[in-house]
């Protein structure tokens, strides 16, 4: 159940605002340059990506108290790039993104208990607790996924099944500036514009793979281009308005043409994960000024006074909701216990018929559960 | 910050720390180092492997190093100092591509470089599966000889440690072992790592060699600083028994030492064997001490289906058939894949190899 702000007041309905200019690659027309917003949707933007900032910031915390353990990858400083995507998309799209998930998993309708549960480990967790960090899922989101770049083809297969079934809808498959160069990619790409398959090819640059930039990692750092035969897009990825102006145009061109590549400038606060301090490669000074300049959260908050839909006693009033909406959920997924022994040997195979895994000693065998 | 919050922050650090230990699965216990190879030095495992690749570096000058991240020293420090210490076109990041990685190892080394790869955790070396199966390990067998890449090796961090979760904790050993062609190598400590290292880097075959990760900080050794390489294909009798032979590899074997421990307080006298090279394996001393104890339990980390203990065991079973007293055991992981939270479940620890010690000699 979505969490919605209550108590704003209502001032004006509706805004524009420009975006910055987009670029193009193999494309005989372009975006806008100028989004129409109503009050609803910015409210609604906020609130989201505020949750989600707050939730990687409680997953932070609690990986220090390790009370989360093992590999996390936090997504804050990215919010714009999720809930741009989503606000162009419908619930029967599909996405599918690698680990940095926790937002995803958020914007596509996990409630924040289950990510955090998810994350310790708990029974409440989305994924039973057995997958952590990296595989979160839900309906119409394929997750989570560890491996670099493995998700891309995955996402080729599952927009083939978009244009079998004639659905006018598309799926999304993220990868970041490290996974471009991987050989998968290209292999999904030549498929998906063989076939021509209704996928957005999104590369969420980040600027850095792990702690290596761009510049030394990539042959060309114009991700954007690197589908060559496959038109793309080059979007300022911490302008949610622009990348829901970039996706509502790419979710056009994908329907009606085949794949299309959308390249997200974003940059992350966080190191690659919770055992990465995210400075050996980067200064300080670096992460502070996008902070400064250039946060999602912030720049929208501006927008969205600026065009009279709230005041910033109103963003204050959204700001503690938020922060006590994670808390409870916290509570919630703390309360949770771990997944009980016999999940170890479940949803292993598909069986209708008693299957018995070996187990460490070969007298002792486990029972796999039958399939729900 | 305040006294208080300091002293708090400490006594939590130090209790992490020492939570950490007594999570551990085993106990490390450094052996003597060789009395025969000059001084030594106090070294952890990942220093033993930077000691060796400096070794290498300097004494062979077609030797590269390239990998991911390993130029500022690699994610688990292994290659600190070395960009440094040979040049920028030496010691190299590539970018993130396994397949890539060794694929364009493969290369380098037909064309006479050595070429030392690392994939930065074993659970990521599937993408390059079919180089290392079907290029780099029948490059010789296709080409009647006239090319190899024998001065390949690939180094890869392995096994289970505490919180990898699926694809952070993987022994991909059995994969390849049924690949002729490849030299597999798993040391358990950092003497053995270093002399193993360099033994791989200058054998003429394509190896993989595998580090258990959880080892890296763990062992410490006082370990010869000169140059010297230890066999391959040997594999080593840590303590003499009469009564069950124990076979495995990696950190497993320190788990055993301590079954055997265990058992001698029941009066179970254990031998316990490192089989160290995984492929080809030294069936000729498994065979022999099978043969003398009549009795066998193999190990390791990995699921058990399909697992290197299934080979051991069947060899065993045809060398030592008259000698065998009890079936042999096999206590492997679960066949599943590696959990996140249920991960101490899944591990065969020292209780469950004492138990299986306790079956083969109660049979």
């Amino acid at each position: 159940m979505f969490f919605q702000p209550l108590g704003i007041r209502t001032y004006s309905a509706e805004a524009t605002f420009p975006i910055k200019p987009i670029d193009t690659h193999k494309l005989e027309n372009s975006p806008a340059t100028e989004v129409q917003i109503n009050k609803d949707d910015a409210i609604s933007y906020y609130t989201k990506m505020q949750i989600i900032r707050r939730m990687e910031l409680k997953a932070d915390q609690l990986y220090k108290q390790k009370i989360i353990r093992g590999f996390c990858h936090l997504y804050d400083g990215q919010e714009a790039c999720c809930a741009g995507i989503e606000a162009s998309l419908t619930p029967k799209d599909d996405v599918i993104t690698a680990y940095r998930a926790h937002g995803w998993a958020f914007i596509r309708g996990v409630p924040v208990c289950n990510i955090l549960a998810e994350l310790f480990g708990r029974k409440l967790g989305c994924a039973k607790g057995k997958g952590g960090s990296m595989h979160m899922y839900s309906k119409n989101f394929y997750g989570g996924n560890g491996i670099v770049g493995a998700q891309v083809p995955l996402g080729a297969g599952i927009a083939f099944a978009h244009k079998y079934r004639n659905s006018d809808t598309v799926t999304v498959a993220c990868y970041g500036d490290g996974a471009a160069n991987q050989g998968q990619i290209f292999e999904s790409f030549n498929m998906s514009q063989l076939w021509k398959l209704p996928a957005i090819f999104v590369c969420e640059n980040n600027r850095y793979g792990m702690g290596t930039s761009v510049e030394r990692a990539s042959a060309s750092t114009d991700y954007f281009t690197r589908g060559d035969y496959i038109p793309g897009l080059r979007v300022d990825g911490m302008d949610v308005l622009a990348v829901r102006e970039a996706t509502r145009f790419a979710k056009e061109y994908a329907v009606k043409e085949g794949p299309i590549l959308m390249e997200l400038v974003t940059y992350r606060y966080h190191g690659h994960s919770m055992s990465d301090p995210g400075t050996s490669y980067r200064t300080r000074d670096e992460v502070k000024e996008i902070r400064k300049n250039l946060d999602p959260i912030m720049s929208f908050r501006d927008k969205i006074i600026s065009a009279g839909f709230v005041t910033k006693q109103d963003v204050a009033t959204i700001d503690a909701e938020v922060k006590q909406h994670v808390e409870n959920e916290t509570a919630k997924a703390l309360a949770s216990t771990e997944p009980d022994f016999d999940q170890i040997a479940s949803d292993i195979y598909v069986t209708d018929t008693p299957l018995s895994i070996r187990s460490c000693n070969i007298y002792n065998k486990l029972h796999h559960q039958p399939s729900v | 910050m305040s006294l208080l919050r300091q002293s708090r922050n400490i006594l939590s650090n130090l209790r992490a720390k020492s939570l950490a230990k007594r999570l551990m699965h085993f106990k490390f216990e450094p052996d003597n180092p060789p009395t025969n190879l000059g001084p030594t030095e106090n070294m952890n495992y990942l220093k033993a492997l930077t000691n060796a690749m400096d070794i290498s570096l300097e004494n062979d000058p077609t030797a590269i190093i390239f990998g991911e991240d390993v130029a500022f020293g690699g994610v688990f420090r292994c290659t600190v100092g070395l960009r440094e210490k040979y040049g920028n076109d030496r010691v190299f990041n590539t970018p993130l591509c396994e397949q890539g990685i060794v694929g364009f190892g493969i290369g380098a080394a037909v064309a006479g470089s050595t070429a030392i790869a690392e994939i930065q955790f074993a659970d990521y070396i599937l993408p390059a599966f079919d180089q290392i199966v079907n290029e780099a390990a029948k490059y010789r067998y296709r080409s009647g000889g006239l090319f190899e890449c024998g001065k390949l090796t690939i180094r890869t961090p392995c096994g289970a440690v505490g919180h990898g979760a699926l694809y952070h904790s993987q022994t991909p050993e059995a994969y390849f072992a049924h690949s002729t062609g490849l030299k597999v190598v798993i040391p358990r400590s950092p003497i053995q790592a270093k002399g193993l290292l360099l033994a791989c880097i200058r054998d003429d075959n394509p190896c993989i060699f595998l580090e258990p990760k959880i080892l890296y900080r763990a062992a410490e050794e006082e370990v010869p600083v000169g140059d010297y390489t230890l066999p391959l294909s040997q594999a080593e009798v840590l303590r003499e028994g009469s009564d069950v032979t124990l076979i495995g590899y990696g950190t497993q074997i320190h788990v055993l030492k301590e079954v055997a421990e265990l058992a001698a307080k029941d009066g179970i006298s254990c031998e316990v064997i490192d089989l160290v090279t995984i492929l080809p394996w030294d069936a000729d001393t498994v065979c022999t001490s099978v043969s003398k104890t009549g009795r066998c339990v193999i190990t390791h980390e990995s699921p058990v289906t399909g697992g290197f203990a299934g080979e051991v065991a069947a060899t065993i079973q045809k060398e030592c058939f008259l000698n065998l007293e009890a079936p042999v055991e096999r206590v492997c992981g679960y066949d599943t894949p590696f959990p996140h939270v249920l991960e101490p479940f899944f591990m065969p620890d020292k209780w469950r190899c004492l138990q299986a010690v306790k079956n083969v000699v109660n049979y």
